[in-house]
């Protein structure tokens, strides 16, 4: 049987989306369900005085109305914020609390305030507006760089401070910032967007009273952090008596990794109403309540040598968190952002320094990248700028730091096992035919358009693990994944992984690898994963680990079936273990015939003796059945790279913009499936271009969301992209057998940068994300105006 | 969505005897619906006219071309008679929404919204259109009042829309990055008499821009706008463009339009 | 309440439902035809596009009340005897999916152009495809796989 890894295997996944067979949790249906709606705040800053709800629960339909004061009497517990940070002077990081339903205050515009559960949506959306909540409305904090100045939220957390966390050394830095040649500065901000996955987020919850058991439906990307969160945190009900299902998702990019208020609100109400609760958000409460990402306003600083040389460097960075802590909302602009600010560069002293800022706004979590890619829009456009000022070509000032020794140790945190960087980046310029920019910029300017070349070199940390080292790093949990391999009598293969996929295709790719691993076809082999009834406990899926850490643990499970199988076929052939040999899915006893297949063996051990034909003793002291499970723990991070180059043509006369040219050069470790991993790396350009050129969340002063639907959040479309240029090199990782590294967050990462130092290129002038049509023309008019002040 | 009595009127007469004023006539629904589903109007009645016969199709004269108020974007868009005739106008149409908006809405519809950044007003304005009721025709220029505001009066209905064949025109628009509705849509066509210029998306209601018109009429050629001062007062400011962009683009559209006629 | 009769994928509906039910909810909820999906409030995700009398529209944005007699397919309704439609194989083929939450919009808008345009071009499908949103795959191979099946229908 040929080897599946490395092959274009189409997916398993998709029959049943492309018919409509596939099955979200807006589609799961319990008989007897209600149906409920959340009074939401329309202040982005408010004491609340009263909550009246006897005129909606007269109102048709109406089933309860629940608030936080019903809430906080069944001791249900808040929101939690899952790592803890601790600030430059040892103090913990503050936060505050956060309960499901607000009682005493309202920190966010949609922030929850009570739930009206009726027989249909109708009912319960009309009865919603019978809710009288008396107000105070309070002066809100909205802005990121002014938060510490203003009014403070919370009693407790003065300046609206969460942590102020350093990472590195402030007195090295200052000795390499005093012998350098020249000191580049930027400052900049990482636009706030708004994740967006397609399926806006669900709940449905059912409890049945004679065993006390919940069933919570939810689009989750990790449904046993939901149901850990949900049980031993916010006190639902025991883990035993929860399930947790995350079925079909439609996308998650990092909101869906944690349970919010809403599957905790329905899994309560569900057990107090004793029926079923089901809530689906439209989109506008998708755009109020889904956490939102980056949101950071940062000072950076690169010390240079005139050759080009980099001696140090630092950041100086303001994190907007939103209203709440959210789950993974510190540790996103702290591990996640600082270790990762050096970039791909030999820089021999830095430091990262992040105060995180509470505002009236939604919560700020992870998304597609969190905190990889705010670090590498940061060095990234700093290094352009330092090429710009010292006349250096941008590829040979990144080339003169590269490391070119792996593993590399870098000056704050990772030490990174593998890479080819001068490769990867020599090859980017080649397939982006990089000598030929210049004939391409005159036929632009034939045609009245600015054409602009940009680059970026990018490394990043991702197959987010190793447990000891994430707890050491303030982590609430381990970050190991799991997988159980179960062969099933007749000889096929079910893998339970604890992960998650919402897009990504585990159901294949976690099938070429148990297929090449037991020599099963892949279409005997199912991936079950989502529902914490079944298989292990897992970590689920974001930060590029779920192939890497969960994978793994697939090629480790099998592996422990294979030595079962061993001893099963060693006794079935009459052999010694040691001299039976394993490959494609057969046993064979070394220098002879003799082999029985995997199927046989599996056989063997369900009906372990003799019954007529079947002659399958199990050897002595073994346990029938053939299922075996691995939790793995990897000793340190993947660090995935590339280097992508980026071509936009830009109307002077309009400030349009347009993506013209795009090539992305990865080096993501051997390759399971190259066209799942091209559809990863194309979404996460579209993801990275969107927030360069058109993605940007508002809040107006008093903290109204402006951009709450389509209509004003622009969501990059099909006619905004060029067709990409993808190529790879490969240095297999060395800290997984199977020498991945992770693909899935890699385009959201460099293209910001790449678009961006090619629009600065084009204009000649530094520019902000998003670079609207209006922020580039009044760029282009400024430099007109200064061009025709100086002639 | 509050629910309403949804009632499908076979002629004009009888959807007028059912309008009253909590009433809605329901043509494509494009912009109806979605304001129904957020909340932001409702209604007791929604009178369906779509299956009155006479509000459909489209006639062409030699002076016009006469569009039925049901009749669809992609109608009116596919038309080779349209495309013969006002081929900006067929291409207006194309632009609008997306194919399956085009699939639905009307041309009606969207002149008795008059949403601001709407493209159809724009066409009503610079081809002269005069728009047909049940019970008068009203000329485009006194027919758009002001934001969502037309000279329609309660239960009145669109019964066409003629407008008069230029010897040449051009409508471009600059469309809005997320909603793609125009944040500034230009049209400009050349009729014996002068020249209009009608301009979408950038103030509280479409308008004739006077000065570019005025201009044109004179030297019908794109140079001759560069001259012309488009002030931005009075124009809409929003996250997407401001005041002053937009008036930058109303210049930058109205010479595009002039080189594509 | 209003009675509703019309065809749906090849089988007669007759409903009562209340007058201001959209026709993604009645098929969704009353029909159980959960392969459409609703992914905004402002018809312009294009998750929830069918096809009624052939052309695609948007069943967010439409009442069931308004389609008497009329003839809807949904993505339930493409495949042939367990066949998949050519444009649904271009998609597997190619990649054209991740999640699956855009794409029986997605598919059944594509099935709509080369109705109406049997051989478009890259930008000619990206255009075509504004109404349809896609969070996943940057549309690269959803493009790629509206070429695939123009070629092989």
């Amino acid at each position: 049987m040929a080897s599946l890894v490395g092959s274009r295997v189409e997916r398993k996944e998709d029959k049943k989306l492309l018919t409509g067979r596939g099955k979200y949790t807006a589609d799961i249906n319990f008989v007897n369900q209600t149906f409920a709606y959340f009074v939401r705040s329309p202040h982005a800053r408010a004491q609340i005085k009263n909550v009246d709800t006897s005129k909606a629960l007269k109102a048709p339909g109406v089933v309860a109305v629940l608030t936080g004061k019903d809430i906080a009497d069944d001791k249900i517990g808040g929101l939690i914020a899952g790592w803890r940070i601790k600030s430059e002077d040892g103090s913990d990081m503050k936060v505050p609390a956060h309960p499901p339903l607000a009682s005493d205050t309202v920190n966010y515009v949609g922030d929850h305030v009570a739930v009206v559960i009726a027989d249909t949506l109708d009912e319960a959306r009309n009865a919603a507006e019978f809710v009288k909540v008396d107000y105070k409305v309070l002066k809100a904090v909205v802005n990121t760089a002014e938060a510490m100045n203003s009014d403070q939220i919370y009693k407790d957390i003065p300046k609206n401070l969460c942590f102020d966390w350093l990472l590195g050394d402030r007195a090295k830095v200052k000795e390499a910032f005093d012998k350098a040649d020249k000191i580049i500065k930027i400052d900049l901000i990482n636009n706030r967007l708004i994740p967006n996955a397609m399926e806006p987020r669900a709940a449905n919850a059912d409890y049945n009273p004679s065993n006390e058991e919940i069933t919570l439906y939810t689009t989750s990307q990790n449904p046993h952090l939901a149901r850990i969160i949900i049980s031993a945190f916010n006190g639902v009900a025991p883990e035993n008596k929860l399930r947790v299902i995350a079925p079909d998702v439609g996308g998650g990019f990092g909101s869906k990794i944690y349970p919010y208020a809403e599957e905790v609100v329905c899994s309560w109400a569900a057990k107090k109403i004793e029926r079923p609760v089901k809530w689906v958000a439209d989109r506008t409460e998708s755009f109020l309540s889904d956490c939102h990402g980056r949101d950071h306003v940062t000072h950076a600083e690169l010390a240079v040598k005139n050759d080009g040389t980099f001696l140090g460097f630092k950041n100086e960075t303001t994190a907007n968190i939103g209203a709440y802590a959210s789950v993974f909302a510190t540790v996103t602009p702290t591990y996640l952002f600082g270790p990762c600010a050096t970039g791909v560069y030999k820089m021999p002293a830095a430091y990262s320094n992040v105060k995180a800022v509470f505002t009236n706004t939604a919560p700020v979590d992870a998304y597609r990248g969190a905190g990889r890619p705010e670090a590498t829009y940061t060095i990234e456009t700093l290094v352009e700028k330092a090429a710009r000022e010292l006349g250096m070509d941008p590829a040979e000032i990144r080339m003169k730091n590269f490391p070119t020794q792996f593993p590399y140790q870098q000056t704050l945190v990772h030490s990174v096992d593998s890479g080819d960087y001068v490769k990867g980046l020599n090859k980017a310029m080649e397939v982006a035919d990089y000598k030929g920019f210049e004939k391409r910029k005159k036929q632009s300017a034939s045609k009245g358009k600015l054409r602009g070349i940009g680059f970026c070199s990018y490394f990043e940390a991702c197959g987010i693990a190793p447990s000891p080292v994430v707890m050491m790093l303030g982590c609430g949990i381990g970050l190991w994944e799991s997988a159980e391999v179960r062969f099933n009598p007749t000889g096929n293969v079910t893998v339970f992984t604890g992960s998650h996929s919402h897009g990504q295709g585990h159901e294949t790719t976690f099938a070429q690898i148990a297929s090449d691993q037991l020599g099963v076809p892949i279409e005997n082999i199912e991936i079950s994963h989502g529902d914490t009834d079944k298989g292990p406990f897992g970590y689920g899926t974001y930060g590029s680990r779920s192939l890497t850490v969960g994978g793994t643990a697939i090629v480790k499970a099998c592996e422990k079936i294979i030595a079962k199988g061993k001893r099963v076929a060693a006794k079935m052939l009459e052999a010694s273990v040691e001299d039976v040999e394993f490959s494609n899915g057969e046993f064979v006893v070394a220098k002879s015939n003799k082999k029985k297949t995997i199927g046989e063996v599996a056989f063997a051990c369900y009906l372990p003796g003799t019954y007529g034909e079947v002659k399958s003793p199990l050897p002595e002291g073994e346990e029938p059945g053939l299922k075996e499970t691995s939790f793995f723990d990897p000793v340190n991070f993947s660090f995935p790279a590339g280097s992508h180059i980026c071509e936009v043509e830009v109307n002077p006369e309009t400030g349009e913009t347009k993506v013209v040219k795009y090539t992305a050069v990865d080096d993501f470790g051997t390759i399971i499936n190259p066209l799942v991993v091209e559809g990863q790396v194309h979404g996460g350009l579209a993801q990275g271009i969107g927030q360069a050129l058109y993605e940007s969340c508002h809040y107006d002063g008093s903290g109204q969301l402006i951009t709450a639907s389509y209509m004003d959040y622009t969501m990059p479309r099909a006619d905004n992209f060029p067709e990409f240029q993808l190529d790879w090199t490969c240095t297999p990782a060395t800290t997984n057998p199977l020498g991945t590294k992770g693909c899935g967050e890699a385009g959201a990462i460099a293209a910001p940068p790449a678009v961006m130092n090619a629009v600065m290129n084009a204009i000649g002038t530094e520019i902000s994300m998003p670079a609207t049509a209006e922020k580039v023309w009044k760029a282009c008019n400024k430099n007109k105006k200064i061009k025709s002040e100086a002639a | 969505m509050k629910t309403f009595n949804y009632h499908t009127a076979k002629d004009v007469k009888e959807a007028s005897k059912l309008a009253s004023s909590n009433s809605a006539y329901l043509a494509g629904g494009m912009t109806t619906i979605p304001s129904m589903k957020l909340g932001l109007a409702s209604y007791k009645d929604i009178i369906d006219i779509k299956g009155i016969k006479s509000l459909s199709g489209i006639k062409i004269s030699r002076k016009s071309v006469k569009i039925g108020s049901t009749t669809k974007h992609a109608e009116v868009a596919n038309s080779k008679d349209v495309k013969k005739a006002i081929p900006s106008l067929a291409a207006l149409a194309e632009g609008i929404g997306d194919a399956q908006v085009r699939n639905r809405g009307t041309i009606g519809g969207s002149i008795a919204n008059n949403d601001p950044s709407a493209d159809y007003p724009s066409a009503c304005i610079a081809l002269n259109a005069i728009i047909h009721t049940n019970n008068r025709k009203i000329d485009a220029d006194k027919f758009f009042k002001g934001t969502f505001e037309t000279a329609l009066k309660s239960g009145e209905i669109i019964e066409a829309i003629e407008f008069s064949i230029p010897e040449k025109s051009n409508y471009q628009k600059y469309p809005n990055p997320a909603s793609r509705y125009a944040i500034v849509g230009v049209y400009v066509a050349k009729h014996k008499d002068g020249v209009n210029v009608g301009v979408t998306g950038a103030k509280s209601c479409v308008y004739n821009d006077k000065n570019i018109a005025k201009t044109l009429s004179n030297n019908f050629s794109s140079s001759a706008i560069s001259n012309v001062n488009v002030s931005s007062s009075g124009m809409n400011s929003d996250i997407h463009a401001s005041a002053e962009y937009r008036a930058n683009m109303i210049k930058v559209f109205a010479k595009k339009a002039v080189e594509a006629c | 309440m209003k009675k509703v009769s019309l065809e749906v994928n090849g089988k007669k509906v007759s409903k009562e439902v209340p007058d201001h039910t959209l026709l993604s909810v009645f098929l969704r909820d009353i029909l159980n035809l959960t392969g459409t999906h609703v992914g905004c409030d402002t018809s312009q995700c294009g998750a929830c596009v069918v096809h009624v009398d052939g052309k695609s529209i948007k069943s967010c944005t439409t009442f069931a009340a308004d389609l008497e007699g009329t003839k809807i397919t949904t993505i339930e309704g493409i495949t042939q005897n367990g066949k998949l439609h050519p444009m649904q194989e271009a998609f597997k083929k190619l990649h054209g999916l991740q999640c699956g939450f855009c794409t029986p919009g997605m598919v059944m808008s594509a099935i709509d152009l080369l109705k109406n345009n049997k051989k478009p071009t890259d930008a000619e499908i990206r255009e075509w495809l504004e109404g349809n949103i896609c969070r996943c795959t940057g549309y690269q191979n959803i493009v790629a796989a509206v070429k695939e099946a123009a070629s092989k229908m």
